[in-house]
């Protein structure tokens, strides 16, 4: 697949003059609406994890009348829920140097130089905002003795500015916005359609004006209309079938706003977490992730012979290679994700993997447990064991854990300006939905950040500008365009069930899934890339020809459910690898093997690719359009990593 | 591993709903019971069969979609532990397993083992929260909660909301998951001045949505996959008492 080279993209939103006042100057500049008038402003909210719970909570309480979304049976369930590590803040409470310019710094550099600055240092100013915020509606975030909030350093940072909620902090935060939520469902200004899932954007004269709606429950296709559409429907991860996602976690409400011309930004940004449970069998249906914070104790190792028998307590430490101590001796089993898990691919495909189908790599902690004893490891470690003891029906006490990584978060997705309006005039995009914040590479603790600052500091403030122009003419049910967007979806339906072929619906998503592991997963080159773009569209059209729904379009359907998003994965991985292959540097999440160091690091070319790829689309399996927005640094002055 | 598995189909609210048994072979002691499902759902999809609806999201415990009665016990054998993440070894190769729906008035069956908990949101709004707007929140450090209040907090709040408490009571009653909101929100500072009127609002939502009395029988307890004490049932009566007491009234509604 070709693209074409579009027009350049410019972020007209964009704020200038000094850092530092800059989210400042841009709140003053926006014009406000009249309290009055805001409950003459209507505002819908698809999602209802961190970034859209607050957004509509927030919406709600400052008098917007909100609908919002979500596909599960209560908005308290959205994925973030499922975050265990915890949430950067720039409070500096352990006045270990912090500042919200390091937390600016250390996330542009983290991303590896692929984010704007002034949205960094934004999301950098408001994470303060966000401890306040949370502690105040009862988040029990871990404390000290005195009374006083308890942080961590995490990811690697050299500061301890990650406040947590035992291994739970998403689920804690989350249920804050829920709360806050329910609240404003108590009070009249939200009204809640759990069940529900968002199939179309319908775009009138130019402006996002609705959302073509299919209920779960009944199988009812309604459309409902507002002033502005706000997307808060998370990251694309489980293109890749496997992910440490939700089962539920779906593309499709992007996919569709990227059809009808929002442009889709960086799709090739994907995070593979090192320390993920392997895969035990081809019934796997989805990875779970174990805490980062092994590997601060945890030694991670494989057979020096690829043809080793022997259990693993009976090898020799002369027969074992501890390649990440070996090859990163000053880091070790600490070096960074990308790092971590491009290792462990590596001895994979060296044929010294170990467990079913030699897709794992030990991380040992008999070490450990001599040095420090068995009850201090339980201490810190206690409930992880559990969880992997669960899962696997191992004891990791007796013998090592076995890990692999897996897909965790997508950095890219819908490009918006510094507003977070997208291309469509009045789609607003926010959380792990859209590109904006985390470049090529997201810092641990830095999702659940984005997500609230987005939803409860950012979005309430910059839609503002774009109401106070409403409310904007009614749209009616009989308007031709939410005819045709209505009648499209049920189209859709009705194609997918009178298919009627041989094979299942999970059968194409892991076939996709496992194609695009291979081929555009930790490690990427040109061969594999053009593989898999000549692969996906021979896939696509099999599945218009042989995939089995059952059941019909009314009531529940599950299987159609999963069909509709499998095949809106189909469209978007055909983009995913045609990014991916256009970006032949090396940054952050996208590894290109064609581009790096002597030492094997990602070799990035900022000549050549310091810009965010926005793509246009311009009809399916047709080239689309590339749009580029470049990137400058004034403050932080790209530089090449290394962890020799 | 070879499963006789007896699953309710119900087609909807309007039917009356039957076990229907499924011969489940090839199954893996590494599945789990979800994947279980997952693998009898392909196989009766292309014989032609509809598959069984189940929910189901995150599939690591902590969203508190999934839930079925399996052999009578909310979440199945395991202690501790969300239907999503038992697995199959916890099982003996040839066993009969009942996979039921969770069973309560308040909650309707949507389709097969799905239910409808939306009740559990109801009492969440009338009540469960704090009332703390968007960028009204004092300083983080301004009230300094003590490291046992926040960990007891913390001990309530780990509730995932599955309805598990309802489903294993004899009466159908959601005191446990009611008690825990109660429970996490009033032992800390922040949850203090609504800690009247949240309790009487939540209990008189809980009535009125139709779950059942607390008769002390423990069963939710026992089936909680996060380890809900009982004694946040006695703390909640605590606090309602006190409010009543305190001749503290409901909210207006």
């Amino acid at each position: 697949m070709r693209y074409d080279e579009g027009e350049p993209l410019v972020d007209r939103a964009a704020p200038d003059g000094p850092l530092e006042t800059r989210w400042e100057r841009a709140r003053f500049g926006t014009r406000l609406v009249n309290p009055a008038n805001r409950r003459r402003l209507r505002v819908i909210v698809v999602g209802t994890g961190l970034a859209g719970a607050s957004a509509a909570a927030t919406l709600g309480e400052l008098g917007y009348r909100v609908s919002s979304f979500c596909y599960q049976d209560s908005p308290r369930r959205a994925h973030s829920i499922a975050a265990q590590g915890g949430i950067n803040a720039a409070k500096n409470y352990r006045n270990d140097g912090d500042s919200v310019y390091r937390l600016f710094y250390d996330t542009v550099k983290g991303g590896d130089f692929r984010a704007r600055e002034s949205n960094v240092y934004r999301l950098a100013e408001i994470s303060t905002a966000i401890i306040d915020q949370c502690v105040a509606q009862g988040v029990p975030f871990a404390r000290e003795y005195g009374g006083l909030l308890d942080t961590r350093s995490f990811g690697g940072a050299q500061v301890s500015r990650t406040f947590y909620a035992r291994g739970q902090t998403g689920q804690q935060l989350l249920l804050g916005a829920y709360q806050a939520l329910s609240r404003q469902i108590a009070a009249g200004t939200v009204t809640m359609h759990p069940r529900t899932e968002m199939l179309d954007l319908v775009v009138v004269d130019g402006r996002a004006r609705g959302v073509v709606i299919r209920d779960l429950v009944t199988g009812e296709v309604s459309t409902h209309t507002a002033d502005a559409v706000v997307l808060a429907t998370g990251g694309y991860g489980n293109v890749f079938h496997l992910s440490t996602n939700a089962k539920g976690c779906n593309a499709t409400a992007i996919w569709r706003a990227h059809r009808r011309g929002a442009l889709f930004a960086n799709p090739c940004y994907t995070q593979i977490h090192p320390t993920c449970i392997p895969v035990s069998g081809d019934h796997q249906s989805k990875l779970t992730l174990m805490s980062e914070s092994l590997r601060n104790d945890g030694r991670v190792w494989v057979p020096v012979d690829p043809d080793e028998r022997r259990a693993p307590g009976d090898i020799p430490a002369e027969d074992r290679d501890y390649y990440l101590e070996r090859t990163y001796p000053s880091f070790g089993n600490l070096v960074p994700r990308d790092i971590a898990s491009r290792a462990a691919k590596k001895v994979c495909d060296d044929g010294r993997g170990v467990g079913p189908g030699g897709l794992g790599v030990y991380l040992d902690f008999a070490d450990a447990i001599d040095r420090l004893g068995r009850e201090a490891v339980e201490t810190r470690y206690g409930n992880l064991f559990e969880m992997y003891q669960r899962i696997t029906g191992e004891d990791p006490y007796q013998v090592p854990m076995r890990i692999y990584p897996a897909v965790h978060y997508t950095m890219g997705g819908l490009w918006v300006d510094y507003d977070l309006q997208s291309t469509i005039p009045g789609l607003f995009v926010i959380g792990e939905a859209n590109f904006s914040d985390h470049g090529a590479n997201r810092l641990g603790a830095s999702a659940l950040m984005q997500g609230l600052a987005d939803g409860y500091f950012v979005l309430p403030n910059t839609i503002a500008g774009y109401l106070a122009d409403g409310p904007f003419p009614e749209v009616t049910d009989a308007h031709p365009d939410l005819v045709a967007a209505r009648s499209d979806v049920e189209e859709r339906v009705r194609r997918l069930l009178s298919v009627e072929g041989d094979r299942t619906v999970d059968s194409f998503h892991r076939e996709l899934g496992s194609l695009l592991w291979d081929h555009c997963g930790m490690e990427r080159t040109e061969e594999g890339l053009r593989h898999a773009l000549e692969r996906i569209p021979e896939l696509r059209a099999e599945f218009w020809r042989r995939v089995r729904v059952p059941g019909s379009g009314e009531g529940l359907n599950q299987s159609l459910e999963r069909a509709g998003r499998v095949a809106d994965f189909l469209e978007l991985a055909e983009l995913l690898c045609l990014d991916a292959l256009h970006r032949t540097e090396s940054c952050g999440g996208h590894f290109r093997a064609e581009s790096q160091t002597p030492d094997g690091e990602a070799l990035r070319r900022d000549d050549e690719f310091a810009y965010v790829a926005a793509w246009e689309y311009t009809g399916t399996g047709t080239p689309p359009l590339l749009r580029r927005e470049s990137l400058t640094f004034e403050h932080v002055e790209p530089t090449q990593r290394s962890y020799q | 591993m070879r499963f006789t598995v007896r699953v309710w189909r119900q087609t909807g609210s309007e039917d009356a709903g039957r076990l229907v048994e499924y011969d489940v072979d090839d199954v893996s002691p590494d599945m789990s019971f979800l994947e279980m499902l997952d693998v009898l759902n392909e196989r009766l999809t292309l014989r032609g069969e509809e598959p069984v609806a189940f929910d189901h999201d995150c599939r690591e415990g902590i969203c508190g979609m999934c839930g079925l009665t399996i052999n009578g016990v909310a979440h199945g054998p395991r202690r501790a532990t969300t239907t999503c993440q038992l697995h199959m070894r916890e099982f003996t190769d040839g066993d009969t397993i009942v996979v039921e729906p969770w069973r309560a008035a308040p909650f309707p069956v949507v389709r097969d083992l799905v239910v409808d908990r939306g009740a559990l949101d109801e009492v969440v709004r009338a009540g469960g929260y704090v009332s703390v707007s968007t960028g009204s929140a004092p300083e983080a450090h301004a009230t300094p909660v003590a490291r046992a209040d926040a960990d007891k907090a913390f001990e309530s709040a780990a509730c995932i909301g599955c309805g598990a408490c309802v489903a294993a009571c004899p009466n159908g009653s959601a005191m446990l998951f009611t008690a825990a909101k109660v429970t996490h929100l009033g032992r800390l500072p922040q949850g203090a001045p609504e800690r009247d009127t949240r309790a009487l609002d939540m209990l008189a939502a809980h009535d009125e949505a139709g779950f059942g009395g607390c008769t002390n029988t423990g069963e939710c307890t026992a089936v909680c996959p996060k380890g809900i004490p009982l004694a946040d049932i006695a703390q909640f009566n605590q606090d309602v008492l006190r409010a009543s007491l305190r001749g503290a009234g409901g909210r207006p509604a």
